[in-house]
């Protein structure tokens, strides 16, 4: 029981969570989209400054959870310099390994190891079913941002 | 934490009580042979476990006795009907209403509300009308409204209340004027658990000849209610939470003011004779009760209503009380936790922040010791914004409750605590 906690609140989770990098408004920032969770009030923007196809900065403000936030934070991370064809393909994988099986997961194109190492920190959410909206929520967000929509709400996931 | 297992409050023997409720004795999370953890249910508030007596009634009601109502000769029609309508007699005696004709049975509080919002409403408000809310309403008491609004160009307004969680009274009075067609307001907070006084509601508004709506889903649960007392114009709640079954509310409204009303809903069962020229409608209830009711969730609200007697409800409201004071002198002690909701007099609800903490991660910890809380902001996202608190936790206290129960949940939140080093 207690191990299953440990693998969703590990210490980088938490360390993310108290701690977010990239929390920030840029003054540069040329696509955003809020991501709402209606049932617990979670809410983050999430900021992409996006030239030629590349994602050069990209930031968050907001309020959430342990998990919302470390993983907003880590999307953060993750997500920086990469095109919006590599960003869409970290957001499926990592969607993936939040809600399925290892032997269901898809192959949604080429993740370096160091970046699927990372995302697999946050996929202890899955033995937590109601927890995998918050470690999505930022993730969904980026992705609206990057398709020109405003918004994202939990509801919709 | 002292061990409070030895310390029962006098006023209900709650350990032969618990033995009702079969799934008070499950535990969770057991999995590949561990144990779980024995179940600490502290979400009556969002629906209240069943006592054997309900799920027994309602089993034998369905093997035995079960037929479509007011509408067959036969002999199960006859004996179904009977007994539905024993309930309807047993629910007016139960909150001292008046006449069982004042008894309409809805699917929930909910639609006891969209009921007269949209039958009194629409029949008696028009635009620039005021209907008085108050902050601490469910948005189910909010929204009714807030279509009827849109539709009739009525105003809402809404009453304040201080950082207890006290309904401002003086506001209220204020607010009350020429333009005000209704009132409605909790007669206890989902989340603060504050008891509003109904009575004073009342007869402030009754000065202006201003009808009243009191939402009574929490405060039915926890003590006697008296409609008659209060002199509520209607008064609505929920079987789910008074341990009988989901799927049934109730509205109590005077007679003279029901039936006054138009069908909120058409269909059959509420009509005296249909016919394309014209349909002429049953009185009250049955006006308002179009379709096949929940006939076998009547029965159980009968058997709810019937073990909550048998206990006593000022039994259950002396223990309910003794669980508050307990808990919540005890999560007094529990350093960075800030209870939201600390008004005299009020209900067995604690909804309480821990700094450093979200609400959500405390839900999930506090679950994986087998103890149940709502996390989130409760239906009630303007009280939220009021206390400036966003989502919060909320232990709410049922009549099968124990010290030893706000015990656990203590411990638990010590030790999210340690875990977020907060």
């Amino acid at each position: 029981m207690m191990d299953d906690l440990r693998e969703l609140y590990q210490e980088v989770i938490l360390d993310h969570g108290k701690n977010p990098r990239n929390f920030r408004h840029p003054d540069d920032s040329n696509r955003q989209a809020k991501g709402e969770n209606p049932m617990c009030g979670d809410r983050f923007m999430v900021y992409l400054t996006v030239k030629d196809g590349v994602i050069e900065d990209v930031a968050f403000q907001g309020r959430g959870c342990a998990i919302s936030t470390a993983s907003a934070s880590m999307m953060t991370e993750l997500v920086r310099g990469k095109t919006a064809a590599e960003a869409e393909t970290l957001f499926a994988t990592f969607h993936d390994l939040c809600t399925k099986d290892d032997d269901e997961q898809g192959d949604h194109g080429p993740v370096d190891e160091d970046s699927r190492e990372k995302l697999m920190v946050m996929s202890g959410v899955r033995q937590f079913p109601v927890r995998v909206k918050c470690a999505t929520l930022a993730w969904h967000a980026m992705n609206a941002a990057l398709h020109g929509q405003d918004s994202a709400s939990s509801d919709q996931f | 934490m002292p061990n409070a297992d030895a310390i029962l409050s006098p006023a209900l023997d709650v350990l032969r009580v618990r033995e009702d409720f079969p799934i008070l004795s499950r535990s969770v999370h057991a999995r590949k042979g561990k144990p779980g953890k024995p179940l600490v249910y502290l979400d009556s508030g969002a629906s209240a476990q069943k006592p054997r007596q309900v799920i027994q009634a309602m089993t034998r009601f369905l093997e035995e006795d079960y037929s479509n109502i007011h509408r067959g000769v036969h002999f199960l029609s006859q004996t179904a009907t009977d007994q539905f309508e024993a309930v309807r007699i047993k629910v007016a005696r139960f909150i001292n209403a008046p006449s069982d004709r004042c008894i309409v049975f809805t699917r929930s509080s909910t639609e006891a509300i969209n009921l007269v919002a949209a039958s009194y409403g629409r029949t008696f408000l028009n635009e620039g009308d005021e209907v008085i809310l108050s902050i601490m309403e469910h948005h189910a008491n909010i929204v009714p409204w807030q279509l009827l609004q849109a539709e009739k160009k009525i105003v809402i307004k809404v009453v304040p209340c201080d950082d207890d969680g006290v309904l401002d009274l003086d506001a209220y009075r204020d607010l009350l004027s020429d333009r005000t067609k209704l009132v409605a307001i909790t007669h206890c907070s989902n989340v603060l658990g504050t008891v509003t006084p109904a009575k004073t509601i009342a007869a402030l508004a009754h000065e202006r000849g201003v009808p009243v709506l009191f939402d009574g889903s929490q405060a039915v649960v926890h003590g006697p209610v008296d409609v008659q007392d209060i002199d509520a114009d209607f008064y609505v709640f929920t079987a789910h939470k008074l341990y009988g079954p989901t799927g049934l509310g109730v509205l109590y409204g005077k007679y003279d003011l029901l039936k006054r009303m138009p069908p909120y809903q058409g269909g059959g069962d509420m009509i005296e004779s249909v016919s394309f020229a014209g349909t002429t409608f049953k009185p009250p209830p049955s006006r308002f009760e179009a379709g096949t009711p929940p006939i076998t969730e009547v029965i159980g609200l009968g058997a709810a209503i019937d073990y909550i007697e048998s206990l006593g409800r000022e039994a259950i409201a002396a223990h309910e009380h003794d669980l508050l004071q307990y808990a919540t002198q005890q999560l007094s002690q529990v350093s960075g936790l800030r209870i939201i909701g600390t008004a005299p007099g009020k209900g067995p609800i604690i909804s309480f922040a821990l700094d450093g903490v979200h609400p959500h991660d405390v839900g999930t910890i506090v679950d994986q010791y087998g103890v149940a809380v709502r996390v989130g902001r409760h239906c009630a996202e303007p009280l939220a914004e009021r206390f400036e608190v966003g989502p919060t936790v909320r232990a709410s206290f049922g009549l099968y409750n124990t010290r030893a129960e706000a015990d656990a949940l203590v411990e638990s939140l010590l030790a999210v605590k340690e875990f977020f080093g907060a």
